[in-house]
């Protein structure tokens, strides 16, 4: 088992680390979720660039925390968490996730259940930049209800 | 006793600095007090501890809340609710 969890600024090519991982597991199944900077319907504004603050050290902290919560859970190969911070661009990948296991299910359900908990769990604030203005994003409840489904 | 404090996004923006350190009387047991002293900072401190929904907690880098008992030459961290993924 690799276990890792990566914060860093530059891209990640989640295809390629799947390739590798899949490699060191005789697993019957991976799952993966990677999360983008999206374009949306800003009216006259738009998004020129998302940047991601994070706290160096808690948010490692973190992470392995909600890894460790995984593979206490469910019966898994492997779980690798990536993260970004800094300016992304439209398009870029901000968050991915893999998790390697025996079967689809806990693969499945492990994966959802990473990604629910970082999304409140992980120091990270998003601010977007527009071509006109720039603003932090607000947190949402449902984020919330989402991990609190897992209790 | 002395204390390590860190702000990020928002508060960050709102106290005007990112981190600093401070020496508080020991009578200052729990995070709901420390919040009461630095809420006598001024006006922008009051801002960011008025609204229970604004902010987040952490001591040594861990999520806390308003209860829990804080040591000298803990790390204390005040922040917005959280936005990755």
């Amino acid at each position: 088992m690799i276990m890792s969890v990566h914060v860093q600024q530059d891209l990640f090519d989640l295809q390629s680390i799947t390739q590798q991982l899949k490699k060191l597991h005789n697993s019957g199944a991976s799952v993966s979720f990677e999360g983008y900077v999206r374009d949306f319907d800003l009216g006259n504004d738009k998004l020129e660039m998302l940047e991601l603050e994070h706290y160096p050290g808690m948010t490692e902290k973190a992470l392995l925390n909600i890894q460790s919560l995984a593979m206490n859970r469910w019966h898994l190969d492997d779980v690798y968490i990536v993260h970004r911070y800094g300016k992304l661009k439209v398009g870029e990948p901000i968050v991915g996730i893999v998790v390697f296991a025996k079967h689809r299910k806990e693969a499945f359900d492990a994966c959802h259940f990473i990604i629910d908990f970082l999304k409140t769990d992980a120091p990270f604030w998003k601010k977007e930049i527009t071509n006109h203005q720039s603003y932090w994003v607000d947190a949402k409840k449902i984020d919330d209800e989402e991990k609190n489904k897992w209790n | 006793m002395k204390i390590k404090l860190f702000y990020f996004a928002q508060v960050r923006e709102i106290v005007g600095i990112d981190q600093e350190e401070i020496d508080v009387e020991s009578d200052i047991k729990t995070l709901a007090e420390l919040i009461a002293f630095l809420k006598l900072r001024g006006s922008q401190w009051q801002a960011i501890f008025d609204m229970s929904s604004s902010y987040r907690m952490a001591i040594n880098q861990e999520l806390a809340e308003a209860s829990n008992k804080i040591n000298a030459n803990d790390e204390v961290a005040f922040f917005p609710p959280i936005t990755g993924g």
